[in-house]
């Protein structure tokens, strides 16, 4: 049985312009020590998929439906107390703003502390004390003199490791991690990315790990799902994703990369603008903007369907195998003319 | 020998040439740390900006990177006068802003905007984006109320965003769709000089590209001029004419971009170059990091001499951490500075190549 088993998961939100379909019949699953990557177009529902998973959307407007089985328990119908348990100890979460969710009123050591001691009965000089080893672990400098320092007088990086550093506390099962390095520098990244992976060594815990960065992606995770307006495009292994993508929009995200190696005046955009999710396009949501549109496109949503002959590869697009392979080939074939 | 020398000494000037839209010179931010809680008093400072000089050609785009916490948004919020500098001068277009009132800076306000780091700490929650971002035409009287909303539609579509947007407020967006607004919002007023200050960094590659495009567009057609911090070093190689490498409030080196990527001389940039992820999950996971060691330095007490010494795989004692290096010219192009004693000899290099200074250089004179 997976850790987190997520079907078929939606989530709506009323605003004064009609429904938004933030996120419209998602699945996929984690399992222990795994890392899920989950990746896609900004707007997408990758935030709000994962807090609809924590039960943290806005009560007022949101609407949810499916399922999300943790260890056997269903979060989306659990009670907020039972929630409340569960959030912060087995599973936490970095948060992708990191200015939301701290509190600007109070010192970075106490909101630390705060945190251990709702899940853990513990001394506040214990509580004190693993904030300052977390802090350090991070990456913070003079860590114990900036316990009883204001978020504000950090810079953005430093705000998102106290962030990271909070998430650690409780050496959670599960560590959502939404963006958890944008604002971070290279070698800051990968320490901790080097931090994470630990946790996963020494507790065995599951990460699922939304970022925009490919790379970082590539690096770390086992499986991918890529999403385009709230749904799921195409997941699948690592390997799998990037070595034979199947989703035209896939090509264009790994198309759109800049590279270190290679010298373009414009980057390759995807045509066409990101769509509404207020009235998301008929058939294939992707459809208005896709290279290789065909009438069925215009009508038949395309279900999320396994790849031949790679197994655990599923994909949501009409084209059939043979101009897959095809493309994949060629736009891999320029993507390492390009790096050579 | 002695040509470097002699080098060295023009080369820690500016050398202007005339047609500098900023020039920024020796720039210093100190925050105080205070302790006791009636009586505040003052125990020290934080040097965020320690002495940072360097100037900005129209049309041109600075790119900046460095660690987390060596002061880059600082600096950009005391170039943009939201921060008063502790010391050092700021020109725009050859005028002294530095010490201009609230009042004297207003006709500067709608030239020099800014695209800032948090989206979601510098949007107004109760406002709808409609008006956030229709705030600085409404300030500035640029055009009827017909005309500033069709201009606000307008901005929002060419950063991607739906008409359907107008009317929501910020809470209600992505994080990237956050991003996009403080971007259309410093776009309203035609700006000459924009510093964005991570402003593509929770998008994805995709509407990244949009973004970039769109910023390099403008710039082609009208002139601007950025100033663009950024993490993510494939995207300030594309945006970049010029690349400056900051380390703890302090420049550790320029180059024109691609003397930088492809010749770097400062160890910490050979770090940074070494750790940026692949987008290969069979190259990505074997690639050799240049790790750095050692506790990141606290800008309170910074170490002495080099300060990066406690930390470079190029480390000499005695030397390092006694005699603070010039930001000297280094390497052949022109405009290539380094603050470091022992500069990469080469790149590529591996981390023992790296412990090693000066080998590389006389395996090379003698061959
Ligand atoms: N509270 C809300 N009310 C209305 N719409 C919302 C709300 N929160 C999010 N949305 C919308 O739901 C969609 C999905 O948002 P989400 O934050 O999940 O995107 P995302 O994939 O995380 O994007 P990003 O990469 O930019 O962070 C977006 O179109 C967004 O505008
Ligand atoms: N208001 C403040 N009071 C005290 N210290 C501050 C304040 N603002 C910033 N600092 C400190 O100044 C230093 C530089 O911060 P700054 O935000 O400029 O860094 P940055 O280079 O933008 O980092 P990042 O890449 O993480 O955004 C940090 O050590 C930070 O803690
Ligand atoms: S001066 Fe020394 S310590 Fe500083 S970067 Fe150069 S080699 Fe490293
Ligand atoms: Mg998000
Ligand atoms: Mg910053």
């Amino acid at each position: 049985m997976a850790l987190l088993e997520v079907t078929d998961l939606k989530t709506y939100f009323r605003t004064d312009d009609g429904v938004v379909r933030a996120v419209d019949g998602v699945s996929f699953s984690v399992d222990k020590g795994q890392t899920l990557g989950i990746v896609g177009e900004s707007g997408s529902g990758k935030s709000v998929t994962c807090l609809t998973i924590m039960g943290l959307n806005p009560k007022r407007t949101a609407m949810s439906s499916g399922t999300a089985m943790w260890k056997g328990e269903d979060l989306l119908t659990a009670t907020p107390k039972r929630l409340r348990e569960i959030r912060g100890s087995e599973i936490a979460m970095i948060f992708q703003d990191p200015m939301t969710s701290l509190n600007p009123v109070h010192k970075i050591g106490a909101q630390l502390a705060e945190a251990m001691r709702l899940h853990e009965d513990v001394s506040k000089k214990t509580a004190r004390a693993r904030a300052l080893e977390l802090l350090k672990a991070v990456g913070i400098p003079r860590a114990e003199r900036r316990l009883d320092d204001y978020p504000h007088q950090f810079s953005g990086g430093m705000r998102q490791r106290v962030m990271i550093a909070m998430s650690l506390i409780n050496n959670p099962d599960l560590l959502i991690a939404d963006e958890p390095t944008t604002a971070l520098d290279v070698t800051t990244q990968a320490q901790i990315l080097t931090l994470i992976e630990k946790l996963q060594e020494e507790f065995g815990s599951a990460v699922i790990m939304i970022t925009h960065d490919l790379g970082v992606v590539a690096e770390i995770a086992d499986d991918v799902v890529v999403m385009y307006a709230a749904e799921v495009a195409e997941k699948g292994g690592v390997e799998q994703i990037f070595k034979k993508p199947h989703h035209p929009y896939t090509w264009g995200l790994m198309g759109s990369l800049p590279r270190l190696d290679a010298d373009v005046e414009r980057l390759v955009q995807i045509q066409g603008q990101p769509p509404s999710m207020l009235r998301p396009p008929t058939g294939c949501r992707f459809h208005p903007r896709c290279p290789y549109v065909m009438p069925i496109c215009k009508e038949v949503d395309p279900a999320l369907a396994p790849v031949s002959d790679d197994p655990g590869h599923l994909q949501s697009c009409h084209l059939d195998e043979e101009t897959k392979n095809r493309e994949a080939a060629k736009l891999l074939a320029g993507m390492m003319a390009e790096a050579s | 020998m002695a040509a470097p020398e002699k080098e060295m000494l023009r080369q820690t000037q500016l050398e202007l040439k005339g047609d500098e839209l900023l020039v920024v010179e020796d720039l210093q931010k100190y925050f105080p740390v205070t302790r006791g809680i009636i009586f505040q008093k003052e125990v020290a400072s934080v040097k965020a900006v320690d002495g940072v000089s360097f100037a900005v050609r129209e049309g041109e785009t600075l790119g900046v990177v460095g660690e987390s916490g060596c002061g880059k948004s600082t600096m950009a919020r005391c170039i943009m006068k939201l921060l008063e500098p502790t010391a050092g001068s700021i020109k725009f277009r050859g005028q002294d802003i530095t010490k201009l009132s609230r009042a004297e800076m207003r006709p500067f306000r709608r030239e020099m905007m800014m695209i800032f780091q948090d989206p979601y700490a510098s949007l107004n929650p109760r406002k709808r984006v409609g008006f956030i971002v229709a705030e600085a035409l409404q300030v500035h009287k640029l055009g009827t109320e017909a005309e500033i909303k069709r201009r606000v539609q307008e901005l929002l579509e060419v950063v991607g965003l739906n008409p359907e947007h107008y009317n929501r407020f910020p809470h209600e967006f992505s994080g990237g769709q956050r991003q996009r607004i403080g971007v259309a919002r410093a776009l309203a007023v035609n700006p000459k000089l924009i510093v964005c200050d991570e402003p593509v960094s929770a998008l994805d590659v995709s509407v990244q590209a949009q973004i970039l495009n769109l910023l390099k567009d403008l710039q082609r057609d009208f002139g601007l001029t950025y100033i663009f911090i950024a993490h993510d070093l494939n995207v300030v190689r594309h945006i970049s004419d010029r690349v400056m490498v900051m380390y703890l409030g302090q420049v550790s080196e320029t180059a024109d971009r691609n003397d930088l990527y492809k010749e770097p001389k400062h160890p910490y940039t050979g770090a940074l170059l070494s750790a940026v992820p692949v987008p290969d999950p069979t190259v990505g996971r074997h690639r050799k990091r240049i790790v750095l060691e050692g506790d990141v330095p606290s800008p309170i007490n910074p170490p002495s001499g080099c300060r990066f010494h406690p930390r470079c795989p190029r480390f000499v004692e005695g030397h390092c951490d006694v005699e603070e290096p010039a930001l000297i010219h280094r390497g052949g192009a022109v405009g290539h500075t380094a603050k470091c004693h022992y500069p990469l000899e080469r790149w590529p290099m591996t981390e023992e190549e790296m412990a090693r200074p000066g080998v590389a250089s006389t395996a090379a004179e003698t061959a």
